[in-house]
């Protein structure tokens, strides 16, 4: 049964710490991760990019132009990140092109292959481009993303999966990289699998990560609920969830209801909304719509499943929004469940703000340290 | 009461598709399983209850074709209350297409002159976006002056958008006989509950059956994008094995409900008046439910 969350969350002034602590080494410079997307030309890289951030229908994605320059993005978020599209023809290893500029960087590459395709010749690229980044910044997080898997068998597509990951991982270890952390995901941009292989990838990318799941824990175990995700409302990339194991029909209902809400809201909402249907860039919209704060954090909606379950969804902020799956027995105490929430909310909200904080401290002693020397 | 709904047109052309996911919860992309239909597909569907749709899906080849203008004549072309002639966009051979359509006409006009046609330009997702209104213009003119002297109704359509849901709910609306009483009785309730909007929705299709607006909205397509997006909610609901009951949302500036109304139907109110408690809202709901059903019954009676 749902109990106040009051104590736990009283007592939490240390889980919330160790939040802050371990920041981005550099904050005085550009801060943001930066995710690096790559591969052959044709193996989908813009449609990914135009899918998960800018809410493209996947059957327009046909009509997109082949990526001719390096597409630069700011996605401002939960975290603010960058977005690099490469275009596959490029070769970035001409001497002109700086790798320690692109590589330099804390962040994730992304590395897509075309699984419909023959992939040896991605599999070269592949090795190519990590022995290379590698050697730049061994603290780059490498995700390979075998893509196009929904025309697949179930059987084929983890035949491929095994069959690539054995000969990168060989192909590495020849060249003594076997340290180097690679993830591999089967993805699709006509189901979930797309958000949810960025969702892992952004995950390792949130220094945050252990103090969001400490709270959603704390919030499942208190207000009983089943499963909770927090997700980014643009992206419908779940950034973290309680620690009870994702299952995978959970989450997509979870975001499709996500879909249905804001859909729905957009008809109806007088105000102009948080998400973007057109292709304009997410900076330039949320520069223009500074006001959406409210909206998205009042929301507060719920669905009715015929199993005796509720899904829940609370507006946490202008970009984040809790979804929970409840017994609908538990939701009779109403009022203490939102109670709850409101104290989440307020915690998550501390955790961002430690961060600017630590930010903005480092910044000013900076500053008090040039003036020491003049 | 039973009403013969005729879906014609070049094999190819989409019928099989639409029909699939508006009454038998395809998605739009497992259509492309869909083998070519043979012959003449019968399919019975229970609409709002005591309306059945017997849906006649005519397989387009040409030997199919031909057939249905000769020898099955009358069988086909009798008794028709609504023809849905499907036309596919990218058609190499309109003069073709059009051919059989007239044909088609003169077969309807002779064998059940009452008939309501529609046509449906099919496929234009592969039309880019720029281009599709002018693409519709133009062979809506053309099918005004080749329709000569019927009446028709035409409609964009693409299996891959809420285009779908607007020209069958338009066709379903025209075959509904007690529309008119529904619509009163659900402007009377959305006076009560003193809501911007109350839709009614057919239970399974998700259609839209009638509607009340006391408050102007600018879009004007909102109503087949939302039956499309509760269907497509709805089906990934039954993915995950569960069955969609009902919604609520509320958003800082208006609140919608999604709820049951009666065995075969579904209402959305829309309030935007937040001082108006969601519980007094859901209880207008649940007693209209009875008041509704009645107006069902009594209709059956009829």
């Amino acid at each position: 049964m749902p109990q106040s969350l009051d104590d736990q969350y009283s007592l939490g002034d240390s889980i919330v710490d160790m939040g802050g602590g371990d920041g981005i080494d550099d904050p005085v410079q550009d801060n943001r991760p930066r995710i690096l997307i790559m591969g052959l030309r044709r193996s989908g890289k813009s449609s990914i990019q135009k899918v998960v951030f800018h809410s493209m229908n996947a059957n327009d994605t046909l009509f997109l132009e082949s990526t001719n320059i390096i597409i630069k993005e700011d996605f401002q978020s939960f975290i603010d990140f960058h977005v690099w599209d490469f275009p596959g023809q490029l070769d970035f290893f001409d001497p002109t092109f700086d790798t320690n500029a692109i590589f330099g960087e804390y962040g994730a590459l992304i590395f897509v292959i075309d699984a419909q395709d023959d992939y040896m010749e991605a599999l070269t690229r592949l090795h190519d481009t990590v022995t290379r980044a590698y050697r730049v910044n061994p603290n780059l997080f490498f995700e390979v993303f075998i893509h196009k898997v929904d025309a697949l068998s179930d059987e084929y597509k983890i035949e491929t999966q095994r069959d690539i990951h054995q000969r990168t991982t060989d192909e590495l270890a020849d060249f003594g990289l076997e340290k180097v952390s690679l993830g591999f995901h089967l993805t699709s941009i006509y189901d979930r699998s797309i958000f949810e292989a960025f969702s892992k990838v952004i995950q390792k990318l949130i220094p945050q990560l252990p103090t969001l799941e400490n709270l959603l824990n704390i919030l499942c175990a208190n207000s009983g609920i089943e499963k909770a995700f927090l997700f980014d409302i643009n992206s419908k990339i779940y950034i973290a969830t309680d620690s009870s194991p994702v299952d995978i029909q959970s989450y997509e209902i979870c975001s499709e209801m996500i879909d249905v809400i804001f859909d729905i809201s957009e008809i109806y909402s007088k105000r102009t909304s948080t998400r973007n249907d057109s292709g304009m860039s997410q900076s330039i919209k949320s520069a223009i719509q500074p006001t959406t704060d409210e909206t998205a954090s009042d929301a507060s909606s719920l669905v009715r499943l015929h199993n005796d379950m509720v899904l829940y969804l609370k507006g946490v902020n202008r970009f984040l929004a809790l979804v929970c799956l409840i017994p609908s027995d538990n939701l009779e105490k109403h009022g203490l469940i939102d109670y709850n929430f409101q104290c989440f909310k307020q915690a998550i909200t501390d955790v961002f703000d430690l961060k600017r904080l630590s930010i903005e401290r480092r910044l000013e002693e900076d500053i008090d340290d040039d003036d020491i020397s003049i | 009461m039973s009403k013969k709904v005729l879906l014609m047109g070049k094999s190819g052309s989409g019928k099989t598709s639409m029909r699939s996911i508006i009454f038998h919860n395809y998605v739009a992309k497992d259509t492309r399983r869909l083998g070519a239909t043979i012959d003449v597909e019968n399919s019975r569907v229970r609409f709002l209850g005591n309306l059945v749709l017997n849906l006649w899906d005519c397989g387009g080849q040409d030997m199919f074709m031909e057939n249905y203008f000769a020898s099955q004549r009358e069988h086909i072309f009798r008794n028709v209350e609504v023809l849905i002639y499907v036309f596919d966009v990218e058609s190499r051979d309109i003069e073709k297409d059009m051919h059989y359509y007239q044909d088609c006409l003169e077969a309807i006009l002779v064998n059940s002159k009452n008939a309501k046609v529609f046509c449906l330009i099919h496929k234009m997702d592969l039309v880019q976006e720029e281009m599709r209104h002018r693409v519709f213009e133009a062979r809506l003119n053309e099918l005004n002056t080749r329709s000569e002297p019927v009446k028709i109704t035409a409609f964009a359509t693409s299996i891959w958008d809420e285009s779908l849901y607007k020209a069958w709910s338009s066709i379903v609306h025209s075959l509904i006989p007690n529309v008119k009483l529904l619509e009163s009785h659900l402007q009377n309730f959305a006076t009560i509950c003193e809501a911007d909007e109350a839709v009614l929705f057919e239970r399974t299709t998700f259609l839209v059956i009638s509607h009340c607006t006391k408050m102007d909205n600018t879009d004007i397509h909102r109503f087949s994008k939302i039956s499309n997006y509760i269907k497509l909610f709805k089906m990934s609901c039954s993915r995950a094995q569960a069955q969609f009951k009902s919604m609520e949302i509320r958003q800082a500036d208006f609140a919608a409900f999604i709820d049951v109304l009666t065995a075969n139907t579904y209402v959305m109110v829309i309030m935007s008046d937040l001082s108006i408690e969601p519980s007094a809202t859901k209880m207008n709901i649940s007693v209209a439910r009875k008041h509704f059903e009645k107006l069902e019954v009594s209709h059956i009676a009829r």
